[in-house]
């Protein structure tokens, strides 16, 4: 429950911390309405489209009507996938305004002890240190390979988990553990000529749980001809802690990672999560108001660039790339195709493989369904999402399907886990498929 | 606030979760896409079939509360904004292709129905669906038939109303009828489909419409034309069509607009000429290449500094899609944009298009004009702000001069967005007062109780004058 002083105060936080100007840019013209799942998915619901989202902010701001928990809960289903923004005409950054909005929420709330409690662990504990994750992540591979998976798959302690998080617990890759996770070089060194000289973004899940895929990114900006400097002291993105209302942390986390980046002699920095690119090339927003940060934040902003892109300025493509035959199949990360607008690299990329069949499918552009933390905290409607998608996929008969972020391919593979397609459909990493079809002269 | 019976009666129609009045809810349908108008209603309500429309209908008239039927709500004249209150009525549950009948040439549809979705399953099938509104991806086909929509093929296959063969409608009364059918020619009686369509919800509720289908024109060829001068390009416009040719998409943007359009879209327009035509042809490949050729000519003819014809599909695509976003780039530009859509005959374009300069510049006002030249139809839109009442003030006075001005040259307040309660105060200055007198009886006999969308098309104090004088009676 929301008490009549937070409402008055989270109400006097819109009007103040709102941006009046872009909520009045908002023509209302319905445009975002087909792209948006929440409002597909909801039985076309007004409240869960970005329209409605955006005019109820405006109300809010305006002292219209309170934020009570309709309003919330209205905010809080938005997956902040940001497909409402590219075909925005008035050119509206949603994404903004939910950032802002959920920011104001969570500040101005007291959630219940034990939301709090969970919050504190993830926000503050975890995500900001990168040798906890890694220690997690060593936890997990020991969970795997010591065969305490097998008897808690036996024993059936798993069925008093939520379904959703069952499933999770299934498709979690095998985790490699602390000595796989052991430092690697801080510059590396391209296989021929030096074409680039680029940094990398390791990301805290790629590089702890997603090792492998970090390891064939690198390796591919290798053999593409980049020298890569890997700095130490950066840490994690700050995205899940910004799209969560936990702007302020977001900020310190950003500041280090421009501290990390800043000196270093690049042309680009590179990443290989969608989610974390996006949100590094959203620093420049995330600090403007910061007189001091603002500028060094913009320069980094202007260097993020996906590795895919990199990959097909270097004319990776024209190597001789090859699988045997299987038709192949891209599902957009949304935050690497809405916020940064890649979509053509990842393609030309996959469809440079002799061999293959590449079939596009049926609004590829749309939400897996994943965002974040959403499948499991709003798993209800993350499956609903999960389940059209699913039936897209089907459709192109693909066996192999292509992912450019860690939260879509865990999604996609909790799809084909539930839809018992696990032993026939394999979910990869861009990066992992490239490097299998890379055949060295 | 409605009645409590009242409410606890239309949920045991709809269901609980089809029934919604939270605050949330209703704010979410207290406006439509039209800037400056936002009025909460009571509540809304999505039914499940025409037999629950029935029932809300007959409620709504006996506890007499207004009933605004609701699309994709995105009109430009506050046609669905709640002015009165009322239920919102929603047609998202009726949002079925019902036939597609291949030896009469017709698709019947539920009103929730978008426009483009229908449009697709009949290309699919070989047939072709002309009426293609900027914003047919999410609007229904219930608003198409309710504002009369046209679009960009407008010149050569006309508007909505000249693809509706028969309606499904519940009147006030709580009444179905079907009027027209599948048929060519019908004149049984008062054509009372043609009366429904552009009646924004005024009159009746459409449960279903049979619509026209034609079939698909096999090729198509687009043309882009620049002018150093406006009046050229206006000038051009009446050129090609005196020439008798109907190309099937004649569209015009100017300076102003052409800038926003290619910041937005980014197809390569010129951005410092003073305006371009958008010329489409379709029909059999060689009367294409034939048509195409001579508006060439014409506009090379009428001072074109460039004619290029788009050498593939996805460059013609390309351009289309560049004056669909033309309304909505210009968007980006200030917090509001007031779109009008006067309309005046074809051959008075270039004089129109002066007098739009003349009347910006004279109240000071940032006018972008754009539209479908082809049939007259300009889309003159004020970059404002709504929060400057001063110059808000300037911007209605500017249009209300554009109105008369269009008038004056034998034209119309709108051509296509209908009237709702952003034109009501100027319908007299089309139809005269005689003209007011018989809409307004025709209004007071299908709605005594004005029930249907009330506020709309009529100003309020004048239908309220109405009302009395029918009590006098
Ligand atoms: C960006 C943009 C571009 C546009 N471009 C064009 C264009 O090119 N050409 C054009 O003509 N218009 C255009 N429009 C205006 C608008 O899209 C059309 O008027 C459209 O037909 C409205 O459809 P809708 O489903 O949103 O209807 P709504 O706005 O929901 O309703 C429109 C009217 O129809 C009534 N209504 C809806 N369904 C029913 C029903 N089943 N029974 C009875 N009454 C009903 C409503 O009460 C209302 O009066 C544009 C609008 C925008 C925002
Ligand atoms: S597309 Fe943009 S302007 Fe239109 S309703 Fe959505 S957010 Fe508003
Ligand atoms: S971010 Fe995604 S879910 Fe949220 S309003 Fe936009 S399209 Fe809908």
């Amino acid at each position: 429950m929301t008490t009549p002083e937070e409402k008055q105060k989270i109400q006097e936080a819109f009007h103040q911390r709102v941006d009046d100007d872009e909520l009045l840019n908002c023509m209302r013209c319905g445009f975002c309405l087909p792209k948006c799942p929440t409002y597909i998915e909801s039985g076309y619901k007004e409240s869960h489209s970005p329209r409605g989202r955006i005019a109820l902010m405006k109300a809010v701001s305006d002292g219209l009507i309170e934020p009570d928990e309709d309003v919330e809960r209205s905010l809080e289903l938005c997956l902040g996938c940001r497909a409402c923004e590219p075909v925005c005409p008035s050119g509206v950054p949603y994404g903004h305004l939910l950032e802002e909005v959920r920011d104001i929420i969570n500040q101005n709330k007291k959630f219940p002890f034990k939301t709090r409690v969970l919050r504190k662990i993830v926000f503050d504990h975890v995500f900001p240190h990168h040798h906890r994750i890694k220690t997690l992540t060593n936890l997990l591979s020991y969970y795997q390979s010591t065969g305490m998976q097998n008897i808690m798959h036996k024993t059936g302690v798993l069925n008093m988990f939520p379904d959703t998080l069952a499933t999770m617990e299934k498709v979690l890759p095998q985790a490699p553990n602390k000595k796989k996770m052991n430092k690697r070089e801080t510059i590396m060194t391209p296989v021929n000529t030096k074409k680039k000289r680029v940094a990398f973004f390791t990301g805290c899940l790629m590089d702890s749980l997603f090792r492998e895929t970090n390891d064939a990114t690198l390796e591919l900006l290798k053999i593409a001809g980049c020298e890569i400097v890997i700095p130490d002291q950066q840490v994690c993105c700050g995205a899940l802690h910004g799209h969560s209302g936990e702007k302020e942390r977001a900020r310190d986390l950003a500041k280090k990672n421009i501290k990390a980046f800043e000196a270093l002699n690049v042309d680009y920095i590179l990443t290989n999560a969608g989610g974390c690119g996006a949100f590094l090339s959203d620093y420049d927003h995330l600090l403007k108001e910061d007189e001091e940060w603002s500028g060094r934040a913009k320069k980094l902003s202007n260097k993020i660039i996906d590795f895919s892109s990199i990959l097909v300025a270097l004319d990776f493509h024209q190597n001789h790339l090859f699988l045997h035959q299987q038709v192949i199949t891209y599902q957009d990360s949304c935050h690497l195709r809405n916020v940064l607008g890649i979509k053509d690299a990842p393609r030309r990329l996959i469809k440079a493989i002799d061999h293959i069949t590449f079939q596009e499918m049926k609004d590829a552009d749309t939400c897996c369904g994943s965002a974040g933390i959403y499948n499991i905290t709003e798993s209800e409607m993350s499956m609903k999402i999960l389940d059209k998608k699913m039936i897209n996929t089907k459709a192109t008969h693909a066996t192999t399907i292509v992912t450019s972020n860690p939260g879509c391919l865990l999604q996609m593979k909790l799809g084909v886990e539930r839809e018992g397609m696990a032993d026939k459909v394999r979910i990869v990493h861009l990066a992992d498929l490239l490097l299998e079809a890379y055949q060295p002269n | 606030m409605i009645d409590s019976n009242f409410r606890k009666a239309l949920i045991e129609v709809v269901g609980k979760e089809n029934f919604d009045d939270t605050n949330t809810e209703k704010l979410v349908y207290s406006y439509d896409a039209t800037p400056g108008f936002q009025a909460m209603p009571d509540a809304v309500i999505a039914p499940r079939s025409t037999e629950e429309i029935t029932e809300i209908v007959k409620l709504c008239n006996d506890y007499k509360v207004p009933i605004v039927p609701r699309g994709s709500g995105t009109n430009l004249c506050a046609g669905t904004c709640p002015l009165e209150g009322g239920v919102v009525l929603l047609f998202k549950h009726l949002n079925n292709i019902l036939e597609i009948d291949e030896e009469n040439l017709t698709v019947t549809v539920q009103p929730g129905v978008i426009t483009s979705s229908l449009i697709e399953a009949v290309e699919e099938k070989g047939f072709f669906y002309p009426p293609d509104p900027s914003s047919m991806k999410i609007s229904t086909i219930g608003g198409n038939i309710n504002e009369n929509s046209g679009g960009l093929r407008g010149l050569k296959y006309g508007v909505t109303a000249d693809y509706v063969l028969g309606l499904q409608l519940v009147l006030p009364n709580g009444e179905t009828i079907r009027t027209g059918g599948k048929l060519a020619k019908d004149v049984a009686g008062y054509d009372l489909t043609r009366l429904m369509v552009g009646s924004e919800g005024t009159l009746a509720i459409i449960t279903e419409a049979t619509l026209k289908l034609i079939p698909k024109p096999n090729d198509t060829k687009t043309l882009l034309a620049i002018f150093d001068r406006m009046e050229d390009a206006a000038e051009t416009v009446s050129a090609i069509i005196s020439n008798k040719i109907i190309p099937s998409t004649l569209e015009f943007l100017d300076n102003l607009t052409l800038n926003v359009v290619e910041d937005y879209a980014k197809v390569g327009l010129p951005t410092d000429v003073e305006a371009v035509l958008l010329i489409e042809q379709d029909g059999h490949q060689n009367v294409v290449e034939e048509d195409i050729a001579s508006i060439s000519e014409i506009c090379s003819s009428n001072k074109a500094v460039s004619v290029h014809v788009a050498e593939t599909k996805e460059e013609a695509e390309k351009l289309r899609t560049a004056r669909r976003s033309a309304l909505s780039a210009l968007a980006r530009l200030k917090p509001t944009t007031i779109l009008e859509d006067a309309t005046v005959p074809r051959s008075e374009i270039p004089k129109m298009v002066r007098s739009i300069n003349d009347i910006a510049q004279k109240y000071n006002v940032n006018i972008c004009t754009f539209g479908h030249a082809g049939d007259g139809n300009l889309h003159p839109t004020c970059l404002t702000d709504g929060r400057d009442r001063e110059e808000m003030q300037r911007v209605e006075a500017a249009f209300e001069e554009i109105f008369k001005k269009a008038i004056e040259l034998g034209g119309t307040i709108t051509g296509e967005h209908g009237v709702g309660v952003m034109k009501a105060q100027y319908l007299g200055l089309k139809v005269g007062a005689s003209g007011l007198d018989i809409m307004k009886s025709i209004k007071t006999a299908i709605d005594p109780h004005h029930i249907m969308n009330p506020g709309k098309v009529f100003s309020k104090e004048s239908m309220m004058k109405e009302v009395v004088n029918n009590d006098n009676t």
